[in-house]
């Protein structure tokens, strides 16, 4: 129990430490993804790199889009005329791709930080 | 077709996997076929709840609520497989006391199946709910026809149940002997997989900092999308691009539930152990 315990203070800790600076440090960069047809409008986006940033995707089509990126590291699902915001970065310099899962043939883009 | 039926067998196949080795970790229970069964139909109807309320549950906490309740329900699962491997770990050492083995014990139907059952469920749902928004979507394109869309989600749903039996009769050929401790470590792993998505969830939700982005990215060797990704992601929660707080999440839930095992298994004084074999 002992071990557990300082385990989870210490998580307490590392939560606070990281977690606390990350909330100041926050950009309100916020970026927008529309789709529709199982398209993404624009399939490029252009970020600035080592900032935190937020992502609207709207989903202008009546059925539900998954919104996935392996290499972004994110996945969520976004209900049939409706929209999700995504935390997403700091990221660095490089090419982001992502797709909408169950789309995957046409619903494709990146995002770019520069 | 074939697109509908590679997606959901993509969504299937970490339920399946789960299913196995819950069912091998209960071989020899009592009733477990009807605990897992209701574990998958209760699974099956919270997948659907979840996707008609797919919007609702997206909306609380400034949208981040999907999150949330993902992660949730994986910490769920996690403290369920903790509390099976302590369990299991506690009645071994009350068994070897009264010289009984653990297989007996379990075969007798003393194991608690309604926490397997649980994680049973809640793997359903949370791949299912998936795969239900999914069908819905194509149905409701109208492109393709509702027979090429059965037999698509049928196809999906066979190769990926196809793998979990694969896995439950692999694992059936381990000895009698070692089962349990085999079934032990798989669940240790695949609970400490979970505590780590859970943790992903949190990050993307902006609740939890990543503690650096990238540990590593072993992407070029297995990718997160390749089969080979799907499997160790399911049964080791493998990423190819782990963040620190994954990680953390990871070993902590390992040390954690190791710790619980280890202390219910100390020897607590010869008190302890006489009521049983007194008769």
């Amino acid at each position: 129990m002992k071990i557990s315990r300082r385990l989870s203070a210490v998580l307490v800790a590392l939560w606070l430490a990281g977690g606390l600076p990350a909330a100041y440090a926050q950009g309100n960069d916020s970026f927008t993804l529309t789709l529709k047809d199982h398209k993404f409008q624009p399939e490029e986006l252009q970020v600035p790199a080592g900032k935190k940033f937020k992502l609207v995707v709207k989903n202008l089509d009546p059925t539900a889009e998954e919104f996935e990126s392996h290499d972004l590291k994110r996945e969520k699902v976004i209900a049939g005329n409706s929209e999700a915001t995504l935390s997403i970065g700091p990221l660095k310099a490089g090419t982001y791709r992502f797709v909408g899962e169950y789309n995957e043939k046409t619903a494709k883009g990146r995002i770019v930080a520069k | 077709m074939l697109a509908t039926a590679v997606i959901v067998f993509r969504e299937v196949l970490e339920a399946a996997l789960i299913i196995g080795i819950v069912l091998a970790a209960t071989r020899g229970v009592a009733g477990r076929v009807v605990w897992v069964t209701n574990g998958i139909a209760g699974g099956v109807v919270g997948a659907i709840v979840v996707a008609v309320f797919a919007g609702a549950i997206a909306s609380p906490a400034s949208g981040m609520g999907q999150e949330i309740f993902n992660a949730l329900v994986l910490f769920i699962a996690v403290s369920m497989l903790g509390w099976h491997n302590v369990w299991m770990k506690r009645h071994g050492r009350e068994m070897s006391i009264s010289m009984k083995s653990v297989g007996e014990a379990v075969r007798g139907g003393a194991k608690p199946m309604y926490v397997l059952a649980v994680v049973v469920g809640l793997a359903v749902l949370r791949e299912g709910a998936e795969v239900v928004l999914f069908l819905h979507g194509v149905a409701a394109s109208g492109t393709n026809s509702a027979a090429s869309i059965a037999a698509g989600g049928a196809a999906g749903l066979a190769v990926g149940s196809a793998m979990g039996g694969l896995l439950y009769f692999g694992l059936l050929r381990i000895p009698s002997k070692y089962v349990f401790s085999v079934t032990g470590w798989l669940i240790l792993l695949l609970a400490a997989g979970m505590a780590a998505q859970a943790a992903a969830f949190l990050v993307q939700a902006d609740l939890l900092p990543t503690l650096g982005d990238t540990l590593w990215d072993s992407s070029w060797l297995v990718a997160d999308g390749s089969l080979a990704g799907k499997f160790l992601h399911a049964l080791i929660g493998y990423p190819a691009r782990p963040s620190c707080i994954q990680l953390a999440f990871y070993a902590a839930t390992i040390v954690v539930i190791v710790v619980l095992m280890r202390l219910v298994n100390r020897p607590y004084g010869p008190q302890r152990g006489t009521p049983i074999t007194a008769s």
